[in-house]
């Protein structure tokens, strides 16, 4: 169990603003439990294959199936998560 | 045929739009020019911006406040000429090829680096399923452009169409132009480029977006006709615009200004000084690109200036080649090529 508030917390933070050049939101706009898509921060499909190419040029995580993409990708939490536990690097 | 009208137009180019009247020129030592920001922010929602690159933001800002001038919402079509296209993108994803070495790519930049991505984001924005077409035809991408939208309002099939060229510059890729000796090797005021006696130009980025219609309405200018030519011998350029201006049964005389496409690459602007010195000896000459710089689609400033100046009656002296003046010009002649090749005429009638 890694903590809320962990560095991964906000050195995923920091990745997505800068991949998806979120240039107007700040780390601590973006809540941990937030819905990544939809009504949360309202990121949408192309965010979707940039969070993937996320995953394994940092993490070297590779996803073979996409449907896991809509629980990994549903929370900072739940991507932070994901990454503690398949990250190989 | 039915006729084509300019109603909406809009400019982002490296000077600002007053330009035209105060003759206030933003003052340039470098080759290569960036367009004027505009607050993109006022009419993009911040979403949508993050991803735009320049040509794209610029596109679409243009278009949207020709739109608006026109009073059109949607387009019955978006039609848009770039030599160059989407280039930043195009820069951006292929430097992630090398440096992940032909490794994971950011899906956005090779997205965003078609050449018709600036009329596919102005279409997502409008929400506008018409027919979209992007020209890319090196430096008559624009004038192609034109051309399609005039067989479409001339023919009826349309009442209308949001027409635009736009190009952007991109750090490497525009640098590949300094090494094919395309731009100047030494630093020149853009006030005097005009005098240079040396090859190479000043490049620039820009947008221009024009609702063009059937109908008049406060037009500020009628489109008669759009010719383009690959190549054209020096000593045949004064038939073939006496040819053109025959089929409307004109006459050099009969042109109340004419705009030129100087550039100060000493190499090829005898093509406009064989014509300031022949046929347009006694008419109004105007040049621009000493201003606003040179890239594949600049001749739509040539046509957002020549809209300007049926508009305005007048134009600021920074324009001007010759001293002669412009007295309630009825027609208007764009000439434009590059590097000596891409040659085409525009003809306009004030509306």
């Amino acid at each position: 169990m890694i903590s809320p508030m962990s560095d991964l917390h906000i050195e995923l933070k920091a990745s997505i603003i800068e991949q998806l050049n979120l240039e107007d939101i700040n780390l601590d706009e973006i809540e941990n439990d937030e819905p990544l898509f939809g009504d949360g921060l309202g990121l949408d499909s192309i965010d979707a294959l940039e969070l993937i190419v996320l995953l394994e040029k940092d993490y070297g995580i590779k996803l073979n199936d996409p449907q896991q993409g809509k629980e990994i990708f549903n929370s900072i939490n739940t991507m932070a998560a994901f990454i503690e536990k398949n990250r190989t690097k | 045929m039915n006729r084509v009208f300019i109603n909406g137009i809009a400019s982002i180019s490296a000077q600002e739009d007053a330009v035209v009247e105060n003759g206030n020129v933003a003052l340039y030592s470098e080759n290569n020019i960036a367009a004027l920001d505009k607050n993109y922010k006022s009419i993009i929602a911040p979403m949508m911006l993050r991803r735009m690159s320049k040509a794209v933001k610029m596109g679409l800002w243009t278009s949207l406040n020709a739109l608006k001038e026109a009073k059109i919402e949607i387009p019955q079509n978006i039609i848009f000429g770039t030599g160059k296209g989407c280039l930043q993108d195009t820069e951006k994803f292929l430097v992630q090829m090398l440096d992940s070495r032909e490794g994971l790519l950011s899906p956005t930049s090779f997205i965003q680096s078609t050449h018709n991505t600036i009329g596919g984001q102005i279409a997502l924005h409008l929400k506008c399923n018409a027919y979209n077409m992007t020209y890319s035809q090196n430096s008559n991408s624009f004038e192609t452009a034109i051309l399609d939208a005039m067989m479409k309002i001339g023919s009826g099939e349309s009442e209308n169409a949001l027409v635009g060229g736009v190009e952007e510059n991109a750090d490497i890729i525009t640098d590949f132009e300094n090494f094919d000796g395309q731009l100047k090797q030494e630093k020149i005021s853009n006030l005097v480029l005009l005098n240079s006696t040396t090859s190479g130009t000043i490049i620039a980025e820009s947008a221009h977006a024009f609702v063009f219609t059937s109908k008049p309405n406060k037009a500020y200018a009628e489109l008669l006709d759009v010719e383009i030519r690959l190549n054209c011998e020096l000593e045949n350029l004064n038939s073939w615009i006496f040819q053109f201006l025959d089929t409307y049964k004109l006459t050099s005389k009969d042109i109340g200004f004419v705009i030129m496409g100087n550039n100060g690459d000493a190499r090829y602007d005898n093509y406009y000084k064989a014509l300031q010195d022949s046929i347009f000896k006694e008419t109004p000459q105007i040049a621009y690109k000493h201003l606003v710089g040179e890239n594949n689609s600049i001749s739509s400033y040539a046509l957002w200036l020549a809209s300007q100046i049926f508009k305005l009656n007048k134009i600021s002296e920074v324009f001007k080649l010759n001293d002669i003046d412009m007295v309630n010009p009825k027609y208007a002649l764009i000439y434009n090529q590059y590097l000596g090749k891409n040659h085409s005429l525009i003809l306009l009638e004030n509306a």
